[in-house]
């Protein structure tokens, strides 16, 4: 088990989140779109250009930019 | 007589609200805004036994937080309109998820109905959702449906129908937002009650959580009602969160979530759903992404598809704009031989019949082009173009949502700028937003389509497609570099966030598609049919009135005579009888040149001709003449205009005002025309003030006149600087 950011995940490793470290209109997106402690989560793929990230949560895709992953922290098997 | 009911129906982009409202309404719909915003607001009439019931369709939203537009209007529509019965529309593939907003409408304690859709992709991924436990779990009815079969429907209108008339009082539920906040919302009620703060429009608990999560909107809405009371709310908050900050390092609005999302957690975890499949094992959904989003491949087939776009509207929209041209033609010539000469001929021909069929002929081809963006739309593949692009567009200080906006207003050469305006209303940071809607009129809209495919098909006809495509390519590289000059001068700032759904990939239904192509459509047949037509007629009556002066009319004349009197009475006679003789051959040639002349010098003393001519000392630097110069200048008004006007200029100018025929012909045979001048053109047209429409769209959007200014005057400036550099170093190489 340990605890690394959303842009250090490969790709279709699962994860479970841990913290969002972020307030605002920012965290509250984020939230809401089900990015909160305790949410599964995997990386789904990364745009061409290795960013936004997608993430595969509750049955849907989301994508964010690395910059704003970087708030979420994730617990991963090793 | 029937009761009436109104119903509002709400949900998460993509769950269906669409399919479901075109199939409950069927051709009962219309599209209005709600009043100071220009988010589309659809209404229609449904009705069920004995029920006539008035529909709502709310935009679609996550949330019902304050950072969007559809937000904000949808919780002002309800807390405004207070609709009998709200059908919120749940993806039951995503229930979740989607379970966030019904938690917050239930929060307002609106009366409602959960209609559980996409029943038939949940059961094909393997998801078993138990309704009948989760309406007894949250309180509320749920109806299974499949909107896009129809199966289910009547019952949820049934069921609504029964909320509707047993459920009058708003009764907001109360859960636990964790002991501690649970504390300071039951003292913060009291207060709201006792002082009865807001209450006639909003409930005590919401207004409380409202305060709890910070929301600006509500709270700037408390500071004009009470703001003694406001004040007194907001240090409450604002000492809680200092206290969870240090505690827990967490916040009040975190918590709010955290506990909504914990609350829908136990509801589904009371045996509501079961999974008959492994829920890792990928859907075709993903598999698809797996290649369409793939690094190499991915933007390959992004171009692609977005070129095969071209193809398909360029190839197979032509044979009926031929029709169309014909349909025009054949009018003209039968006005032509119906009516006696004189002003109203003139007018119904070059005004009415020219103006308007120029602009309808292209209808097919922003039929198809429309219907291809429906397409890319609704089969799930635009939000996919946006996240590939998000990286290029963060460059560029936009966002990779600007792409929409870019792509409506013809990024897909095609669009409009009126809503691709409209539709920078999603995003969020200010900054990137004005950037978007600055720099999204640099597109090829469709109105500009007709434009350019004309002046293609006279100069550059061996390859349309191709041009078409380079057209569309440097739309884009201009727009781009213009928004990153913006962003580092006149809107430097921060970039926000990019918090965007992929929703899966769906096959499109054929009338979804026909109902979204006939939408736009119908909108660009509408301002043409209107806005165009006055502006034909009143461009015709500049370039007609006031004629030429008594004395140049008796210089015309005597010169007929003398032409006349120089042939021999055989001639004359041959001319009369319509014997073709050499030299009635010669004569008719004359006569036709100086005819030709007499309207030219008609033209040119016309009002428009005397803008015109006065502006030709600048605009001969990039290579236009007056006859351009009174065209462009109508396409101010609209960039349709430019091709009526350019055809009531060159048939009024030309051997035979009467006739109508096909304008590239004329434009291809007039020797003030070439490769060169057509480029110079297509690049001012493309790059210069936007139509009013659109200015007016500007200055609402962005809040301040001095926009829709600033728009009409650089973007004119900068096409004529691009346009001068064209022609001068054009006309030099070749
Ligand atoms: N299989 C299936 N597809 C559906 C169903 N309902 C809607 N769809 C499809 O889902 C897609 C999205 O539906 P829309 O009605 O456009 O969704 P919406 O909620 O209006 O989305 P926005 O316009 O973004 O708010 C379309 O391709 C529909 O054909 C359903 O019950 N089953």
């Amino acid at each position: 088990m340990a605890k690394i950011l959303v842009r250090n995940m490969q790709k279709h490793q699962q994860g479970v989140v841990t913290a969002v470290k972020v307030g605002g209109i920012l965290g509250q997106r984020i939230r809401e779109m089900g990015l909160m402690p305790g949410s599964k989560i995997s990386v789904q793929g990364r745009a061409p250009l290795y960013d936004p990230v997608a993430i595969r949560i509750m049955g849907g895709t989301l994508t964010l930019r690395n910059a704003e992953a970087d708030y979420i922290e994730v617990e991963v098997q090793d | 007589m029937a009761v009436k009911f109104n119903m509002a129906l709400a949900g998460n982009p993509n769950a269906g609200k669409t399919t479901l409202f075109n199939a409950l309404t069927g051709s009962r719909q219309h599209v209005g805004n709600y009043p100071g915003v220009t988010v589309d607001k659809k209404e229609g009439v449904y009705t069920v036994d004995d029920f006539s019931v008035n529909l709502i369709d709310l935009p679609g939203i996550y949330s019902l937080s304050p950072y969007s537009e559809e937000e904000v209007v949808a919780r002002d529509y309800l807390v405004e309109n207070r609709p009998d019965v709200v059908v919120n529309i749940v993806d039951a593939a995503n229930l979740e998820r989607n379970l966030y907003l019904s938690c917050q409408f239930m929060e307002m304690g609106v009366p409602m109905v959960i209609a559980l859709n996409m029943m038939d992709v949940a059961a094909k991924r393997g998801i078993d959702v138990h309704h009948k436990k989760l309406a007894k779990l949250l309180g509320v009815p749920v109806c299974p449906i499949v909107a896009r079969s129809g199966k289910g429907i009547k019952e949820l209108m049934q069921v609504a129908v029964r909320v509707a008339e047993h459920h009058k009082v708003w009764q907001p539920l109360n859960i636990s937002y964790g002991e501690e906040l649970d504390s300071l919302i039951i003292d913060l009620k009291a207060k709201v009650e006792a002082a009865a703060f807001m209450t006639c429009d909003y409930p005590a608990s919401w207004t409380v959580l409202k305060y709890l999560e910070e929301d600006d909107l509500h709270i700037s809405r408390g500071d004009d009602d009470n703001p003694l009371i406001s004040k007194e709310l907001q240090k409450e908050v604002a000492i809680i969160s200092e206290h969870m900050e240090q505690t827990i390092s967490s916040a009040p609005d975190a918590m709010v979530a955290d506990h909504r999302y914990g609350f829908i957690k136990s509801i589904l975890r009371q045996n509501v759903m079961h999974y008959t499949i492994d829920q890792n094992r990928m859907h075709t959904s993903d598999k698809i992404d797996m290649v369409v989003t793939n690094r190499f491949a991915g933007p390959i087939i992004m171009l692609l598809i977005l070129f095969g776009v071209y193809k398909f509207t360029f190839t197979y929209s032509a044979i009926p704009v031929e029709w169309c041209e014909l349909f025009f033609s054949w009018l003209g010539g039968t006005v032509d031989s119906l009516l006696a000469d004189g002003y109203m001929k003139s007018m119904l021909i070059s005004g009415v019949i020219d103006g308007i069929g120029g602009v309808l002929g292209f209808v097919p081809l922003i039929m198809f082009m429309f219907f291809c963006i429906a397409l890319l739309e609704d089969s799930g593949y635009l939000a996919r173009v946006a996240y590939m692009m998000d990286r290029i567009f963060r460059t560029f200080g936009l966002h990779g949502s600007s792409v929409m906006a870019f792509i409506i207003s013809g990024g897909i050469a095609g669009g409009c700028a009126v809503p691709g305006v409209m539709a920078t209303r999603t995003l969020r940071s200010p900054r990137e937003r004005m950037a978007t809607l600055l720099t999204v009129p640099f597109m090829n809209c469709g109105a500009k389509l007709p434009v350019l495919a004309l002046l293609i098909g006279a100069f550059f006809s061996e390859n349309k497609a191709q041009y078409m495509f380079f057209l569309t390519l440097l739309a884009w590289v201009v727009a781009l570099l213009v928004a990153k000059v913006l962003r580092m001068t006149l809107l430097r700032g921060e970039a926000t966030p990019f918090v965007l759904e992929l929703p899966p990939y769906r096959v499109p239904t054929f009338s979804g598609l026909m109902i979204h192509t006939w939408e736009k459509t119908w909108q660009y047949i509408k301002k043409a049919g209107t806005v165009i037509l006055g502006i034909s007629i009143i461009l015709w009556a500049m370039m007609t009135f006031p004629g030429l002066s008594s004395e140049q009319e008796a210089v015309f004349t005597a010169r007929q005579e003398a032409i006349l009197g120089q042939q021999s009475p055989e001639g004359v006679a041959g001319l009369e009888s319509g014997e073709v003789t050499a030299e009635g051959r010669a004569l008719n040639q004359a006569l036709l040149q100086l005819a030709n002349v007499r309207s030219e010098a008609a033209l040119r003393h016309s009002i428009a001709g005397q803008i015109g001519t006065s502006l030709e000392s600048l605009s001969q630097y990039a290579g236009f003449d007056w006859r351009t110069n009174i065209a462009l200048v109508g396409g101010f008004a609209a960039k349709e205009v430019i091709i009526s006007t350019l055809g009531t200029a060159y048939s009024l100018g030309e051997v035979d005002p009467e006739a109508t025929g096909s304008l590239a012909e004329t434009l291809k045979r007039d020797s003030g025309w070439n490769k060169v001048k057509a480029f110079s053109v297509i690049v001012f047209i493309m790059f210069y003030a936007p139509c009013f429409v659109t200015v007016a769209c500007i200055i609402k959007e962005a809040g301040h006149w001095k926009w829709g200014w600033f728009a009409m005057a650089f973007n004119t400036a900068f096409a004529f600087s691009l346009s001068t550099f064209v022609y001068q170093i054009g006309t030099r190489l070749f």
